[in-house]
């Protein structure tokens, strides 16, 4: 019985079973806080203690999904051509805030990182949180970092975003749907992109091109930083 | 229609891997990838509808590809419990920052070239 519950398909239909799960509750509650991804994590770790199930034999179990993750990267550069084509005339101002953008986020998350104390796998782990989470995931392996850590950490950098942004992008005057869409989606990827969607559409097709930028910027980025220090 | 969405998207992974593995593993053979297919759909090489259908499965449901990884964390519970007060401040902080340079930057750039181009996105 235990070879079955711990066996591949038992494996795959827990993932997917909890992310429905997670999908359902979120369509009750709508709250940032029931995000499928939190209320699945949740469960399976849940469901894994109960049953007596090691990470390993999760990780074994699990490792098509993980594959999965190199394609959607891929297909992501058709997104950014796709929204790439709704903002001509605007690339400029576009890619220069990105960038910016994406440099701060990495240069913060280290100096913050020595304030702290963190250790440098901590550091590399936390660097390209403001990545969607398939690129930023290998970017953190690739870095000395640990990939369970940056899933959660970008995780809460989409929610915390998602919650505080619109409040802030209001406090500091910053009202051109333009520049709301595009901080959202640099700071906090898909999940800031969602809460964008609702704003506007304007907003919302900005801030899906800043997933796909930023990833591109953080990726190139990270390589020169760590080659710096 | 949508093996041929396949067969272009792992044939760009795997273009992607060797590029990455040309330039020294410095950036991830999927982000190579990926920038080499947005690189053949400007240059008009891949037909947008060629890829279209595969590309929006893969990326609408996304999110359930994180779970595994995120359940990771039960693996590390231990350096999370020493570390959570700088991970959490750390996650705000610079997120909230990143937030706020790119769109000052991106409303400061756009009201100064308005007059170049006028409200072209609607």
């Amino acid at each position: 019985m235990k070879d079955i519950l711990s066996s591949t398909p038992a494996m795959l239909l827990l993932v997917i079973g909890s992310y429905y799960i997670g999908t359902l509750l979120y369509r009750r509650l709508r709250s940032a806080w029931v995000h499928p991804v939190a209320v699945a994590m949740i469960l399976c770790i849940v469901v894994l203690l109960i049953l007596g199930i090691d990470y390993s034999t999760f990780q074994a179990g699990t490792a098509f999904l993980d594959f999965l993750l190199g394609p959607t990267v891929v297909a992501l550069g058709y997104l950014l051509y796709e929204q790439l084509e709704h903002l001509r005339g605007r690339e400029i101002a576009i890619f220069v805030a990105t960038i910016i953008g994406a440099s701060v986020g990495i240069a913060s998350v280290v100096l913050l990182g020595y304030f702290f104390n963190l250790d440098e796998a901590l550091i590399a782990s936390l660097a390209p949180k403001s990545a969607t989470m398939p690129i930023a995931i290998p970017l953190s392996e690739q870095s000395g970092g640990l990939p369970a850590i940056t899933a959660v950490v970008v995780f809460l950098t989409g929610i915390v975003g998602s919650l505080i942004g619109p409040w802030l992008l209001d406090k500091c005057g910053i009202t051109h749907p333009i520049a709301r869409g595009l901080a959202l989606g640099s700071a906090s990827h898909g999940i800031g992109t969602s809460r964008a969607i609702e704003l506007g559409a304007i907003e919302g097709a900005v801030s899906g091109l800043a997933i796909g930028l930023t990833g591109v910027a953080i990726s190139l980025l990270l390589p020169l930083v760590e080659w710096m220090i | 229609m949508i093996l041929k969405g396949v067969f272009i998207i792992l044939s760009f992974y795997i273009l992607g891997i060797v590029s990455s593995n040309l330039i020294g593993g410095l950036i991830p053979g999927s982000v190579c990838g990926m920038l080499l297919l947005f690189v053949a759909l400007c240059g008009g090489i891949v037909k947008p509808d060629s890829v279209r259908s595969v590309a929006r499965a893969l990326t609408h449901n996304m999110a359930v590809l994180f779970v595994p990884a995120g359940v990771g964390i039960m693996a590390q519970y231990d350096l999370i419990a020493q570390n959570w007060v700088g991970i959490i401040t750390i996650t705000i902080m610079c997120t909230l920052l990143v937030l706020l340079s790119t769109g000052g930057i991106a409303q400061y750039l756009n009201n100064r070239f308005k007059n170049n181009n006028i409200n072209k996105s609607k």
